[in-house]
């Protein structure tokens, strides 16, 4: 269960001299840095500029291109909910209004007690076990209107 | 004697229970006090019967599945371990006809080894690939290649052996072998299982690659969406290098050659090959406009092979078995085997490798034994979000790079997605221009901008707004997406508006449309 440290200057000092010899070095910096704190806090860019030798805007161009990194910490426990065709072929449109009609969010949103946050994803590669979810790093097939209810509640316990 | 049983640790099996089935095996093991070896292995691609239980017998690997947690018990009660009969066997695994019908190639070890060890993919002749190219040296390696009339797997059907020589022929010191393993298309799951079912064949095809063309550093791109690859491919690269197949004077011989794993960040459009380079340099994965050609200016500016996970997959066998016995597979331009995954509403879903050739037909109703759902099949889509819808009356397209062409498709990938006859073809016309909108990189205008008219365009369609003219914009928006997008995400993003609006017009308002005509 994913518990992140709250924003440390000097920690994510450390993680960005860890990587800072290795080739185009910022992605892997940038997931350590979201793997630590639960997103890429904006207090880290100057400091990774600095050290890459990069503009800010450069960077904040980088961060802001990719839909995994986040201005936030999600909730407790993250629900990847699949969005894409061959999930779609399965129902999984009706899943995603149940999901967030349970958990009384939109995609992308955070419930109230910020157990869980809910997020499309286009495709989880188990399209031949279609509609597919993923539970933080656990990954669920086959799944159904009963199973997708199990997995809620599971996320918001 | 301790009875070795095979479990699968694919993402695959995982998703509907391997891993608590395997946990009961572990648990019943201790409380019987049963002699067994649990192997935890890659999977054979016939997802439907995961968790698949595999019990090695003298006359073979015998199978039962789907397992559940609770069958266990009752499946040891009921001698497996001796191989015995239960209503959940199925017999000899290789005798099943899904996977006997096969000609596994590139899967050959699939399902077979475990993916964590590097003696057990030697003891299955894992390694040969590489003797064979080191002992005939780069030149006759990549002209092997070009033999085996291998063409890119991951979508634009690039002959591969020419980008090797293209790059070989390159007088840079430093060079790069880049595999794409950004496998976003959804329908396809080829790549994921081989990185989780036999990493190290990825890494033999990749390495051969670095020799051929004179690369001693290479890179993996996995898609964040793939954390159990990311980890096996970590963990076999990591054994690899332990074992001395990686590094400096690679199994004795003189070249050096080592890679890492990196992930993506959640982009589709970083599985096109420049945008994945820039992502790999640590920029905003915007597509490059080319030339120049990845392997004159690639990676850091240095040439580079860039290929997908499959034909570097490939690579190892055709180096094994020889470019004449490769190339006997196949019809017409498309040489060898291609792994087709049958995905969506599909009652077989899983991997099928076998000659190219293959009619739609047979993939669909015969091999994947027609929907889930048991309705009538309506339409497939092939190649992914940026493939084409097809119609029954197309399925005697053989599985072929040009006779897809010819049909205005595109086998992409290999992901083949099977919708029933509740599918409502406008609302799928929509999601492709909708999907391109939220992915595309931004570099360029008719990509940008032309997706989000797109989705406006079908609504307004489907609203019956101005349809007949709305009609021909959307067309002609198509035309220009198509021939003005740098990148296959504009430019294919038409193929599955197209069709659906070609093969299904009356989902599109057509007969309504008609009759009001008619009043």
């Amino acid at each position: 269960m994913p518990r992140y440290e709250p924003w440390n200057a000097d920690r994510a000092g450390e993680i960005i001299a860890r990587h800072r010899h290795e080739e185009g070095a910022a992605l892997p910096i940038l997931h350590e840095l979201q793997a630590t704190f639960g997103c890429v806090p904006e207090a880290a860019i100057p400091l990774m500029a600095e050290v890459l030798n990069l503009s800010r805007a450069e960077l904040h161009g980088t961060v802001t291109f990719y839909h995994d990194f986040r201005k936030e910490p999600p909730g407790r426990r993250v629900l990847k909910l699949c969005r894409a065709e061959s999930c779609q072929a399965m129902g999984s449109d009706a899943l995603a209004a149940r999901a967030e009609q349970k958990l009384g969010v939109e995609m992308g949103g955070t419930n109230t007690d910020r157990s869980v946050t809910l997020e499309a994803v286009y495709c989880l590669g188990l399209c031949h076990s279609s509609p597919a979810a993923m539970l933080d790093k656990h990954v669920y097939g086959m799944l159904d209107q009963d199973k997708l209810d199990r997995l809620i509640d599971e996320a918001q316990r | 004697m301790s009875v070795r049983i095979y479990i699968s640790r694919d993402s695959g099996a995982l998703c509907v229970g391997a891993q608590e089935v395997a946990m009961q095996f572990f648990k019943l093991a201790e409380q019987k006090g049963l002699d067994i070896e649990i192997v935890r292995t890659g999977s054979r691609g016939m997802y439907w019967l995961e968790p698949l239980v595999e019990v090695a017998r003298p006359e073979g690997r015998v199978g039962y599945g789907p397992v559940k947690p609770s069958d266990v018990e009752e499946l040891i009660g009921a001698g497996m371990l001796d191989g015995k009969a239960h209503r959940l066997s199925l017999g000899l695994v290789e005798e099943i006809p899904f996977f006997k019908s096969q000609t596994r190639l590139t899967f050959k070890h699939c399902g077979i080894v475990d993916p964590r060890s590097l003696e057990d993919y030697k003891a299955h002749g894992g390694y040969k690939g590489l003797a064979k190219a080191i002992e005939i040296g780069p030149e006759a390696t990549v002209e092997e290649v070009v033999n085996s009339g291998l063409r890119g797997r991951g979508g634009a059907g690039f002959p591969t052996g020419i980008k090797w020589r293209t790059v070989a022929a390159t007088p840079q010191q430093q060079k790069y072998i880049v595999c794409n393993a950004d496998e976003g298309d959804s329908g396809t799951f080829a790549d994921r299982m081989i990185m989780e079912g036999d990493p190290f064949v990825l890494i033999e095809g990749m390495t051969i690659a670095g020799i051929a063309v004179g690369a001693s550093y290479g890179y993996v791109y996995i898609r964040s969406e793939y954390p159990d690859a990311v980890e096996a491919m970590e963990i076999a690269v990591r054994a690899a290098r332990a074992g001395g197949m990686l590094g400096k004077n690679i199994a004795g011989s003189k070249y050096d050659y080592d890679m890492e794993v990196r992930m993506g960040a959640g982009a589709y459009v970083c599985g096109e090959e420049t945008s994945l380079l820039e992502s790999l340099e640590g920029k905003r994965g915007e597509v490059r406009a080319k030339p120049p050609l990845p392997a004159h200016v690639g990676l850091f500016g240095k040439p580079t092979v860039i290929n997908n996970v499959l034909s570097l997959a490939s690579v190892p066998i055709i180096m094994i078995d020889g470019a004449e016995f490769y190339k006997n597979f196949g019809m017409g331009r498309s040489r060898g085997t291609m792994p087709i995954q049958l995905a969506g509403n599909i009652k077989h879903g899983g991997l099928y490798e076998t000659a190219f050739g293959i009619t739609l037909r047979a993939l669909v109703d015969e091999v994947g034994g027609g929907t889930r759902t048991g309705r009538p099949v309506r339409a497939v889509q092939v190649g992914g979000p940026l493939g084409a819808y097809f119609p029954r009356e197309l399925f005697d397209t053989p599985f072929d790079y040009e006779a897809f062409t010819a049909a205005d498709g595109l086998i992409g990938h290999g992901g083949i997605v099977v919708f029933d006859d509740t599918v409502d073809m406008a609302k799928q016309a929509r999601f492709a221009m909708e999907f391109c909108a939220i992915e595309s990189c931004g570099k360029c205008t008719p990509c940008r901008i032309g997706s989000t008219r797109g989705v406006e365009l079908v609504d307004k369609i489907v609203a019956g707004e101005n349809r007949e003219a709305n009609l021909v914009v959307l067309e002609d928006l198509c035309h220009t997406m198509k021939l003005g997008s740098l990148c296959a995400l504009g430019g294919f993003t038409p193929y599955p508006v197209m069709s659906a609006l070609t093969h299904f017009p009356e989902d599109f308002g057509a007969k309504k449309k008609r009759l009001e005509a008619a009043e």
